[in-house]
């Protein structure tokens, strides 16, 4: 049976994998954000899980507005990163597992969620910058992962409770499966931003507290906001934090809380770094 | 046939990427798109008016991407990310186009996200069960 051993929410934005790759991470702007990436991959030492989903938003490599689905699998044996139009090395490929990606695909299907198959799916810095962040480069990735994309470039995008639903249902989906497994689940994006418009530039600080605390101890908090009041308070590109509920969802809800990261700005974010672990895990 | 109104559309200096939005500029969003490969950067250097019109970009959509007017562009409902594959190699950042929304210096721009970092460490201190350092 696959055993989900917790979950790490993370930021993806772009500044981060550049930060990476330019040798920057103990660079005094960059310290702080990075340092407190630690404690959250010494815990994955310790977890050691033989794959990660990893819950993100593509942001136009994968996905062009002529389809947007609004939750797509990856259903593949291999992902590949690409330019995204600025010229960058590609990161090496993501090795998947197709057969538990069919599995979870045929499972939400059957509780409902009618999820996107995709059996080639390019991944972007959204699915590629939070493992970057907690394994750091590698020619070969320490774990194989499958992406989970949601839509929440185009609206309408799902609301926090959908995705606090389909996170059950991802769970559910895990535990039927026979083979042994123990799973992680990155929950990526947010936190509070908003790049376009006069608005642009906006960070909520306390919004992202409430957010952090309420997301590992209560996450049906958040779904008594639609989501034009949670772009009211996070800004436009602050609604991909409702992806953090997927992970929240799959987990217990009696899930420890192991680590609790907080900064901004960073680029023009909030950026929390929570790692939740399930009764019994380890 | 009118837009739907939505409970977003009072939020102050926003533009939400829906349907209103995205439908009249889908042909700019597909050329935007189409930076995603390096020939296509290159086809569009070498003569950016045809690029443009093999991608059936026209009147005040083909004027802003010939003249590289990304602000105009978002306003005209350029999706931000899209936009970023053509204005960030060419040396607009998105944080670049945030402050021109403003009016103010893109320094002015980062120091305002500076400031939003104000006491952070004190706060997180308070609420006792955050790392810091």
């Amino acid at each position: 049976m696959a055993k989900i051993i917790g979950g790490i929410t993370s930021s993806h934005i772009p500044a981060v994998g550049n930060a990476i790759s330019n040798n920057l991470t103990q660079d005094p702007y960059w310290k702080r954000f990075f340092d407190g990436y630690g404690p959250a991959k010494e815990w994955l030492e310790k977890a050691k899980p033989d794959l990660i989903i990893v819950v993100y938003n593509d942001h136009g490599l994968n996905f062009f507005l002529d389809k947007v689905p609004t939750f797509a699998l990856g259903c593949a044996d291999m992902y590949e990163n690409a330019d995204e139009g600025w010229g960058l090395k590609p990161t090496a490929p993501f090795k998947g597992n197709a057969p538990l990606s069919w599995h979870i695909a045929e499972s939400l299907i059957e509780q409902e969620f009618d999820i996107c198959t995709c059996q080639e799916m390019k991944v972007d810095h959204g699915f590629v910058n939070p493992i970057r962040a907690l394994y750091g480069d590698h020619e070969v990735w320490p774990v194989p992962a499958i992406p989970l994309a949601v839509n929440t470039v185009q609206h309408p995008v799902p609301t926090a409770a959908r995705c606090l639903k389909l996170g059950r249902a991802l769970g559910k989906a895990l535990e039927s499966y026979p083979e042994d497994l123990r799973v992680v689940i990155f929950g990526t994006g947010g936190m509070s931003h908003q790049l376009q418009g006069e608005r642009a530039g906006i960070i909520d600080v306390e919004f992202d507290l409430e957010c952090m605390d309420k997301i590992a101890t209560d996450p049906e908090w958040i779904t008594q906001f639609s989501n034009a009041e949670i772009m009211r308070r996070a800004g436009t590109e602050g609604i991909e934090t409702i992806m953090w509920l997927v992970m929240r969802g799959a987990l217990a809800d009696d899930a420890k809380v192991i680590h609790k990261h907080y900064h901004a700005p960073i680029s023009n974010t909030g950026a929390g770094v929570l790692v939740l672990e399930n009764p019994d895990a380890m | 046939m009118n837009w739907k109104k939505h409970d977003y559309d009072d939020i102050p200096g926003t533009y939400v990427f829906d349907g209103e939005r995205a439908h009249p500029s889908y042909a700019l969003n597909k050329l935007l798109f189409s930076f995603n490969e390096d020939d296509n950067r290159k086809e569009f250097d070498q003569d950016p008016a045809a690029y443009c019109d093999k991608f059936n970009v026209t009147g005040k959509y083909k004027q802003a991407v010939l003249e590289n007017d990304f602000l105009g562009m978002l306003r005209m409902g350029a999706n931000i990310y899209f936009m970023a594959k053509m204005a960030v190699p060419r040396g607009t950042s998105v944080q670049d186009a945030g402050a021109a929304f403003q009016g103010i210096t893109t320094a002015e721009f980062q120091q305002n996200l500076l400031d939003k970092g104000i006491g952070l460490e004190e706060k997180l201190k308070n609420r006792g069960d955050y790392w810091n350092g």
